[in-house]
């Protein structure tokens, strides 16, 4: 009972704090003045002076996804270089040597593509400089490059005709300067606070109080875990993530992180209604991802806190912390999945088989129940562009949505993002399940190990990053596969979808009549939850049914493998 | 190509210094200054001596302590680790069942479930007080502590939900067993 | 002229053999889904002939769905041709009125000695004479004479119509047929390019062009079908892993029941079907997109005479001056009205025998009627010693030299306030009274102005009068706005301003000035006796000429929109009760427990796969009359359509099948086919 009386609490808390900041998010990307204008105006001019920028040159689509593609495509030569050297760079204590190169390529193409995969094991294979440096710059600007193409499509969708996408560059800084800078100064000196080191000093080697030897590895980790949650990044300081008591120390530590984890996301939504200039669109949005957000939810609480009568367990607790328990680490998962946010405060792996499902689904549906930092809504405008085709017809219009029509255009750009889901999990998951190189990574048997497969490719496409930890990622069959994969799940998304709002923005607004197609309301939400029950999840029910569904029978049954 | 490129090396290079030099080195500086202790890792010294961190979880096998929860990685810090075994694995299975075997023949009484499962990070510093309570006879006979003085010291280093609502009641293993051996007359090296 | 299957038995037949036809490969290219589901059900055909051959275990239930994935193509294939069936029908009695004739050539317009040529041979252009009892060989325009033509081979309307050169009544149609005097014609139409021609193509399909919605729709389609076969491809592969080996039949099956066969099959019938509905109620579209549009539109501007109100004014009360009685004026308005043959002057007549029954037997003294002339603006009759005149108040009161009295003058400036047209009755030198003129609304347009605000369409009415007048008129015609005084240039001026703010508008129109309106407007329609600019200008003509149509045409647009959107949705909600029927019968042998899926209980794992296969094709056929019939659709708001239709096709869709996929599994059961 405490723990959904403290799901409502945390919910209620998590709204108040996304309307709230979908305001200061708004002014930011109209270029208005915020508070902390004073401290950062001036670098920002900077930056856009030693660039070349004109920050006030709105792009069109194909001008701002060739600039994230630039941008990104810098980041990834730059990191995977300081990867693959950091042998020889300074800040590197522990002495720990260069990465393999199949390791690096997917280790730099799931930070640059904020899915923050770890094939690594972050205190054993990087430096300081490699986290600092490296994986940090990335935490905040794939963040920052989600939320500019956030906007850029929002602006597409809501904004005047003809008015163009905005500027990458200077989306992606504010995004950096104005919403991800602060938000993370804050949460890491909670964090460091709370227990979490921050400190430039190499492990330290302890003997223990029966006399054992005990390296205890240690580092700047507060920095990089506020922005790895803000920035719906998820790849941890310590190999176990947030379920490592320096990254996750206590209950507050831990309630601070979850809500920084889907604070923009949900804000995002909101801002879409301001933007609209019609809030209601923002809280359908929201609503439809809130939905969905607290069934997979109870779900997986449902699950951890009842266990399996086969290893005699009540509340399942393999795999997690005592101070948080079933009640928060089903909160995590939920949020975590939802959001494309890989980090985990307990091993998914050893989670009730439904609830690993609720996970899988809540990535294979392409995270868009709040979803990567603005990912997760210009994904469900995906959704919605499909829901208004098909429900629009049925009042007996050319679909339409915020008064711009739905036509050929979008539904080919559309399907064409929407295939990457299928394609990616299903093609990429059968390759996996049927060729040896691939099968070495599997930990478990029966059904369990194909969830593991499944998992995997889930996370990578959805851009998530959270893994079973039991399948073993770091082969180089896996890195190089699910590396590609992350890019399809990235890109394959972001051009379709800003040139969907490139097309939606150069369209004349029709004006609302009681005619329109009403796009907000109980209705709608209702619509767009089935749109991605149907259009979204159904695809993967054979798959599903083969994983997760046969393993939970079979523990009903009282089968183990 | 220059124009092209030369917004995208120069954000990144600023970006490099601000979030990835200026932002950490910030951060750590002012950790540093405000709560040196936690920001270097919480650890405990003794005599001179580093002998754990209050956060990380160490091995205690000895009758005289209070044992922490199985871990997968073997307490390593360097690096952590987690089984990882599905709910269906005949593996965690047979795990399960010799942890709660040996649990209770150790202890008596039926092993709770923090007892029997390892932890995600391998490194819980927590058990369940059900788990302390459950091995408090043990540790006292082995001490020669009156059971109540061992359950007292378990008490005060039990945590309860914050709110009333989130978290799991926990005792915090090294604290409470560096708490029995302050409590214990005789010199812990001679008792092992 | 409405053609329904059962009037028609031959078109069944004729659709089962067009469906076998329509199995040519070029002919299914044209639609992915059904494409798609042909080769599935060819490659299903030759595996169960190897079955056969071999006498493999299961062969029957192999072959017997190989032959229902052939129905699933077939019932596609039928939907579609009795569609096609039934615009042909109504085609081949269109081509019947366009018999070859010899027609009368002419040199030039006064030519003497018109030179006998075969009317396929006329070009656009040329000038033809035609006479009483000629078939007119194809369209043209007067360009002398005036004569009545019998349209009905075209509209239906029986009674002929007057048709003249130079005004808005200067079109003629081919397949009409002159009744009585003689026009001088320029062809307009190059050979095959008549509006005869059109219509005919139009029904049969022929010129049949995808429209936007219906392409984006494919493409969602096709999209699915892709997806679904990623499904159905990959699924072998997981299955093996889970040591499932799944008989290709098996995926087949599973593979044509998910992609979207129900609205792949009858897409095009919906289509078709929706044109023909338009053709039956007399409007040709030039183009599909033009149908779509008529949909969308936001503002419909009608004109007020004929669509508003009746063609004419008409008496509604007559105001005695001080001092006369009203009988006295009644009967001078009576008289003076007699002899007028106007529509204004029938109306007093009747109104005064309404008022005073015994005029009815009485004959009077015709006298010397004086005829309505532009310079006195008065009609009436002189009589023995009196002179009754009637007309407009100024002209009224010129002709006797004084003004009305001033209760009379209020009078009339309060009907002229109320949008009526005052008339003045005279004798001699005295104002007998007033005559309240008014516009009468046509029955039941106010009710039809609230369904179209209702579905968020917004009526503006158009007319030549001043702006008092057209705001009484309007406001008892429920219209939500007027242009009064309307020349083109403010029809057009609206139109591009109700543009500018985001709204699609629909009009209609007849005269050549009404071109460039026509043009502008996203939908227009243009009235068939109009001019062939106007014509030209317009999406849509309508050979009624009968402006309410725009009305009709709004609504076709939007069912058709409707059926395509309700049975898509319908398609794809099936999908998950066929999950629950295929996947536990393909997963059960390996998975016990996954028999918790098996919902429905069905019996046997064949016959799960069976049903499924079943129903998928019988739902077509099952719907076949709903495609071609329409969606119905009851004029309300968007949020109410939408909720109705969801509820019905959303939530049906996910219902039927369940119920469809059991009952077919016990008749599969108790006939013993699996």
């Amino acid at each position: 009972m405490h723990d959904l009386l403290g799901y409502l609490l945390f919910c209620a808390v998590l709204t108040a704090g996304g309307w709230a900041l979908a305001g200061l998010m708004t002014r930011v990307y109209a270029a208005e003045r915020t508070p902390l204008s004073p401290v950062f105006d001036p670098l920002e001019r900077g930056f856009y002076r030693l660039a070349g920028i004109r920050a006030d040159v709105s792009q069109g689509w194909k001008a701002y996804a060739l600039a994230v593609l630039v941008f990104n495509l810098t980041g990834f030569v730059a990191l995977y270089a300081i990867l693959r050297l950091q042998g020889a760079l300074p800040l590197n204590p522990d002495g720990i040597a260069g990465m393999p190169a199949d390791l690096a390529f997917n280790t730099a193409i799931s930070f640059v593509t904020n899915t923050n995969w770890q094939a690594y094991s972050g205190e054993a294979q990087l430096s300081y400089l490699a986290q600092m440096a490296g994986l940090t710059v990335q935490n905040f600007v794939s963040a920052a490059t989600g939320m500019a193409v956030g906007i850029a499509v929002i602006r597409g969708f809501t904004g005047e005709r003809g008015a163009g996408l905005g500027n990458f560059w200077a989306d992606m800084t504010r995004s950096v300067l104005y919403v991800l800078m602060p938000l993370s100064v804050v949460v890491a000196l909670v964090l460091a606070v709370q227990g979490v080191p921050q400190t430039l000093l190499g492990a330290v080697h302890a003997t223990t109080v029966e006399g054992a030897d005990q390296v205890i590895a240690r580092g700047p980790a507060a920095a990089q875990i506020a922005i790895k949650q803000l920035g719906t990044n998820g790849g941890g300081f310590f190999g176990v993530n947030s379920a490592h008591p320096f990254e996750n120390p206590t209950v507050l530590s831990n309630m601070v992180q979850c809500l920084s984890i889907l604070l923009i996301p949900v804000a995002f939504c909101f801002v879409f209604g301001r933007m609209a200039q019609d809030r209601r669109q923002g809280w359908a949005i929201f609503a439809a991802m809130g939905v969905m957000f607290v069934l997979g939810l109870v779900v997986i609480w449902w699950g951890e806190t009842g266990g399996t009568a086969v290893l005699g367990l009540g509340t399942n607790m393999e795999g997690k912390e005592q101070r948080f328990g079933a009640g928060l680490s089903a909160l995590w998962a939920a949020a975590t999945t939802a959001a494309s946010n890989g980090s985990v405060n307990a091993m998914h792996d050893s989670f009730m088989p439904l609830s690993g499902l609720v996970e899988m689904v809540n990535m294979m549906i392409g995270e868009v129940v709040f979803g990567g930092v603005g990912a997760g809504l210009y994904g469900m405008l995906l959704y919605v562009v499909l829901a208004v085709f098909l429900a629009g017809l049925m009042v007996g219009r050319t679909p339409e949505y915020l008064g711009r029509k739905i036509e050929a255009r979008e539904v080919t750009l559309a399907m064409l993002a929407f295939l990457s889901m299928p394609f990616g999990i299903l093609a990429g998951g059968a390759i996996s399940a049927s060729v040896p190189a691939a099968l070495a990574s599997v930990q478990e048997a029966g059904p369990h190990g194909l969830s593991e497969i499944l998992y995997a490719y889930s996370s990578a496409i959805g851009n998530n990053g959270s893994a079973f930890g039991g399948f073993g990622a770091a082969t180089q069959w896996q890195t190089t596969t699910l590396g590609l994969l992350m890019l399809l799940g990235r890109y394959a998304i972001i051009v379709p979808m800003l040139s969907i709002a490139g097309s939606l923005g150069a369209k004349q607004r029709a004006a609302v009549t009681s005619g329109t197609f009403p796009t907000h309301g109980p209705l709608f939400v209702t619509l767009l939850i089935l749109t991605v029950a149907i259009l979204g999840a159904l695809t993967f029910f054979p798959v599903l049914a083969l994983g997760p569904i046969a393993e939970q029978t079979a523990l009903a049954a009282g089968h183990s493998f | 190509m220059l124009t092209l490129f030369r917004p995208a090396l120069v954000l990144l290079a600023g970006m490099t210094l601000l979030t990835g030099l200026a932002y950490p080195l910030a951060i750590t500086a002012i950790a540093q200054a405000l709560v040196p202790a936690a920001a270097n890792g919480s650890l405990i010294v003794q005599d001179g001596s580093v002998i754990g961190s209050r956060l990380i979880a160490q091995d205690f096998a000895g009758a005289r302590y209070l044992h922490p929860r199985p871990s997968a990685a073997a307490f390593s810090a360097m690096p952590s680790g987690a089984s990882n075994l599905g709910p269906s694995s005949a593996t965690l299975r047979r795990e399960v069942a010799a942890r709660r075997s040996a649990w209770e023949a150790a202890n008596g009484g039926t092993a709770p479930v923090d007892a029997v499962t390892a932890s995600g990070s391998g490194l819980d510093p927590q058990i369940s007080p059900a788990n302390a309570h459950g091995q408090a006879a043990r540790i006292a006979a082995a001490r020669g502590l009156p059971l109540a003085e061992v359950s007292r010291i378990i008490a005060a280093h039990t945590e309860s939900r914050w709110l009333g609502l989130y978290g799991e009641p926990r005792v915090n293993v090294l604290l409470t067993n560096l708490a029995l051996d302050a409590a214990t007359p005789v010199a812990p090296a001679a008792a092992n | 002229m409405s053609i329904s299957p059962s009037a028609h038995p031959g078109l069944y037949a004729a659709a089962l053999k067009a469906a076998f036809a329509k199995l040519h490969p070029r002919a299914l290219i044209g639609n992915a889904v059904i494409f798609v589901t042909a080769v599935t059900a060819g490659l299903t055909t030759v595996l169960a002939l190897r079955d056969l051959a071999i006498g493999a275990p299961g062969w029957g239930v192999t072959l017997q769905l190989a032959f229902w994935l052939w129905v699933c193509v077939l019932f596609a294939n039928f939907a579609e041709a009795l569609a096609e069936g039934r615009g042909k029908a109504r085609a081949d009695s269109l081509r019947a009125t366009k018999a070859e004739t010899m027609v009368r050539l002419l040199a030039r317009e006064d030519d003497p000695a018109p030179k006998p040529v075969p009317s396929s041979a006329l070009r656009a252009g040329q000038l033809v004479r035609v006479e009483a009892g000629d078939l007119i060989p194809t369209d043209a325009e007067v360009i002398r004479g005036v004569a009545s033509v019998d349209e009905s081979a075209i509209t239906g309307e029986s009674a002929p119509v007057i048709r003249d050169s130079g005004g808005d009544r200067c079109s003629v149609t081919g397949g009409t047929r002159i009744v009585s005097d003689s026009l001088i014609l320029r062809i307009t139409a190059e050979p095959g390019k008549s509006f005869l021609d059109r219509m005919i193509a139009l029904v049969e399909g022929a010129e049949r062009q995808k429209t936007p919605n219906e392409i984006a729709l494919n493409i969602l389609l096709a999209g699915l079908t892709l997806i679904f076969l990623f499904v159905v491809v990959t699924l072998a592969p997981f299955a093996r892993y889970s040591g499932i080996a799944i008989p290709v039949v098996t995926l087949a099956a599973l593979f044509v029941t998910l992609i979207p066969t129900t609205i792949g099959g009858l897409l095009s019938a919906i289509g078709i079907a929706g044109m023909d509905r338009l053709v039956r109620a007399n409007v040709i579209a030039k183009s599909g997109r033009a149908v779509e549009a008529a949909g969308d539109v936001d503002t419909l501007l009608l004109d007020k005479t004929g669509t508003i109100t009746f063609g004419n004014r008409m008496a509604d009360a007559f105001y005695p001056a001080r001092g006369v009685s009203e009988t006295q004026l009644v009967r001078a308005a009576w008289l003076a009205s007699l002899s007028d043959a106007t529509p204004e002057g029938k109306s007093i007549v009747d109104l005064a025998r309404r008022l005073l029954p015994a005029l009815t037997g009485e004959t009077p003294d015709m006298g010397e009627s004086v005829a309505f002339s532009a310079q006195t603006r008065l009609s009436g009759v002189d009589l023995p010693g009196r002179q009754l005149r009637k007309g407009a108040v100024d002209a009224v009161e010129r002709f006797v030299g004084r003004s009305a009295d001033p209760a009379l003058r209020a009078k009339i400036d309060e009907i002229a306030r109320s949008g009526g047209t005052p008339l003045l009755v005279a004798q001699d030198d005295v104002i007998l009274g007033a005559i309240h003129l008014k516009d009468v609304i046509k029955p039941g347009v106010r009710e039809r102005f609230a369904e179209l605000r209702a579905m968020g369409i917004r009526t503006v009415m158009i007319t030549g009068d001043n702006p008092l007048t057209a705001a009484a008129i309007a406001a008892e015609a429920g219209v939500d706005d007027f242009l009064a005084e309307a020349t083109p240039e403010m029809k057009l001026d609206y139109i591009r301003r109700e543009q500018a703010g985001g709204r699609l508008v629909a009009m209609c129109g007849d005269g050549s000035n009404d071109a460039p309106a026509l043009a502008q407007a996203d939908v227009g329609v243009a009235m068939n006796s109009g001019t062939p600019a106007a014509k030209e200008a317009a999406n849509l003509i309508d050979l009624d000429s009968d402006p309410t149509k725009l009305i009709e045409v709004v609504l076709v647009g939007k069912q058709l929109l409707i059926s395509r959107g309700a049975l898509t949705t319908f398609s794809i909600a099936n999908d998950v009760a066929k999950y629950f029927a295929i996947l536990p019968a393909i997963f059960v042998a390996a998975f016990p427990g996954l028999g918790v899926l098996n919902v429905m209980g069905l019996a046997s794992p064949q016959s799960a796969l069976l049903s499924a296969v079943i129903f998928n094709a019988l739902i077509i056929v099952a719907l076949i009359p709903l495609a071609l019939r329409g969606v119905k659709y009851q004029p309300s708001s968007a949020a109410a359509l939408l909720r109705r239709n969801l509820s019905i096709y959303g939530l049906g869709g996910l219902i039927v099948p369940f119920i469809g996929i059991k009952a077919i599994d016990i008749a599969v059961t108790a006939l013993g086919l699996v």
